[in-house]
This record gives structure tokens, C-alpha cells and sequence, in this order.
């Protein structure tokens, strides 16, 4: 059977919506039957990606294939890319703005999070152009 | 404890969720920054928290808890608390602050959790 596919648009302009599509994904899932642990991986992953998409790149596209070994996920933005990855996959570095840290984010965990809730984190990004994040979770 | 005894614990009033009030709570956390919700809290079902954006209901939500105090006696935006009612989240208020507050839940058997 074909993974089913789901895509969302991040609307870039308004914060108070991020985790809106993270958030459609969690209850998708619960109705699929997804054991807690694996719901929960995914939203805190997509949920991160999702801010700093809003945050970092004026939002963009996810695309979640969903079956039942795994929980494949892309995050595409046409923002500015990631100058230094190492440096941004380290826990506590944020190049946010103040007025998101006043939100409760900023504080430099949203990649590291990302990486820690999943089985595999794949960062593509150039510069001026864009960051494709791929994100694996399995579900077995 | 239950969502109704947090309430009584913290002098605190309620915002939405009055039918899930008798749900069974064992742990907290507290917190202003919901990075660190994400990164470091594990099966927590109340949050109390100073910050009142709707982030802080998507947060919970995630973490699939069932309760939010706010502390200082902030209160939230109407939209805010639209989304806790679609999410069936409770929402509380007291003007406790957020180190009294913790420690009164403590006192009363609420623990960490992790």
C-alpha cells in the first residue's frame, strides 16, 4: 500500500498560527492509531520545524508520508538557508529575533530538538536559496 | 490529584474546561520558555506558565497535557482560549507567582516527573 501523503502551506506572517499544520498532523494520526510515543515525536519534531519555518524563512511547504513503519516528512522554505549547520544544530544558539524569544522560542532548541524526537535528520540548504529539512520518525 | 484540587491548591479560577476538571493530574512543569517544554518535559499534564500566546496551548497540546495556569494573574486573549477548548485543554488562572505556585503543588504531592 502507497504511504498516504499529506501537505500543508505555512503561512509566513503570522506566528500565532505556527503548529497549526503540526497540529492537524497529531490528530490525523491519533485517529490512524499511532501508538502516543510516536505521535508525540512527530508533533514535537514538526512542530519545531514548523516555528522555525515561520521564524527563519516566511514559512513554506511540509509534505508528511505517513505508513505504517514510518513517518517521512519534508520541510521546504525558500528563506535565507543556514550559514553554518554545525553551529545551529548546537544546543542554545539562536539567531531568532527578540520579539519571538518574548513568544517562548528563540532559545536555540528547535534543531536540536528536531534531531532528538527523530530517527533521521537530513539538512539541504544553500544560501539565498532555501533549506529542505527531511525528517524520518519510525513507527515500529 | 485532580484538575479541581490544582484549582483549589493555587486560589485559582477557572478559564475553560469545567466538564475535565475532575481529571486525574500526577505532574507538572514550569515554564516561560516552550523550547525548553518541548526539549526536556515527558508525560507532565499541567503546565504553569507567566506567557499567555497561543503557543503555549499548541505546546501543551503536543505534549498532549491537560491543564495550563497561568501564573502572575495574566490572562489570556479570547483566541487563546478558543484553542484550548477546541484542543480540550483546562485553562486556570491564579495570582500566585510562578515559584509559589510550584511549590504549593509540590507541597500537596505533585512532583516533576522526570
Amino acid at each position: 500500500m502507497p504511504p498516504l501523503t499529506f501537505t500543508y502551506q505555512v503561512p509566513g506572517d503570522d506566528f500565532t498560527r505556527a503548529g497549526e499544520a503540526s497540529g492537524q498532523l497529531k490528530r490525523t494520526l491519533k485517529k490512524i492509531g499511532f501508538n502516543a510515543d510516536v505521535i508525540r515525536r512527530v508533533s514535537i519534531a514538526m512542530y519545531e520545524a514548523e516555528i522555525n519555518m515561520v521564524i527563519h524563512a516566511n514559512g513554506g511547504e511540509i509534505e508528511a508520508q505517513v505508513s505504517p513503519e514510518k513517518i517521512e516528512i519534508w520541510f521546504r522554505d525558500q528563506g535565507p538557508g543556514i550559514p553554518d549547520i554545525s553551529l545551529a544544530m548546537k544546543e542554545g544558539y539562536s539567531t531568532a529575533p527578540d520579539n519571538v524569544r518574548s513568544l517562548g522560542f528563540g532559545a536555540g532548541m528547535g534543531l536540536p530538538n528536531i534531531k532528538k524526537y527523530s530517527d533521521t535528520l537530513e539538512i539541504d540548504t544553500e544560501l539565498g536559496v532555501g533549506t529542505t529539512l527531511h525528517v524520518i520518525i519510525n513507527a515500529e | 490529584m485532580t484538575i479541581r484540587d490544582v484549582m483549589q491548591i493555587l486560589d485559582a479560577e477557572l478559564i475553560c474546561g469545567e466538564q475535565l476538571l475532575d481529571t486525574e493530574v500526577h505532574t507538572a512543569c514550569g515554564a516561560d520558555m516552550m523550547s525548553d517544554v518541548l526539549a526536556f518535559v515527558k508525560d507532565q499534564s499541567v503546565l504553569l506558565t507567566g506567557l499567555i500566546n497561543p503557543q503555549v496551548v499548541r505546546t501543551a497540546d503536543m505534549m498532549d497535557m491537560r491543564c495550563i495556569v497561568f501564573v502572575r494573574g495574566k490572562v489570556p486573549e479570547e483566541q487563546v482560549t478558543e484553542l484550548a477548548v477546541e484542543r480540550d485543554i483546562v485553562l486556570l488562572k491564579t495570582p500566585l507567582r510562578m515559584f509559589t505556585a510550584c511549590g504549593r503543588l509540590y507541597e500537596k504531592g505533585l512532583r516533576g516527573g522526570c
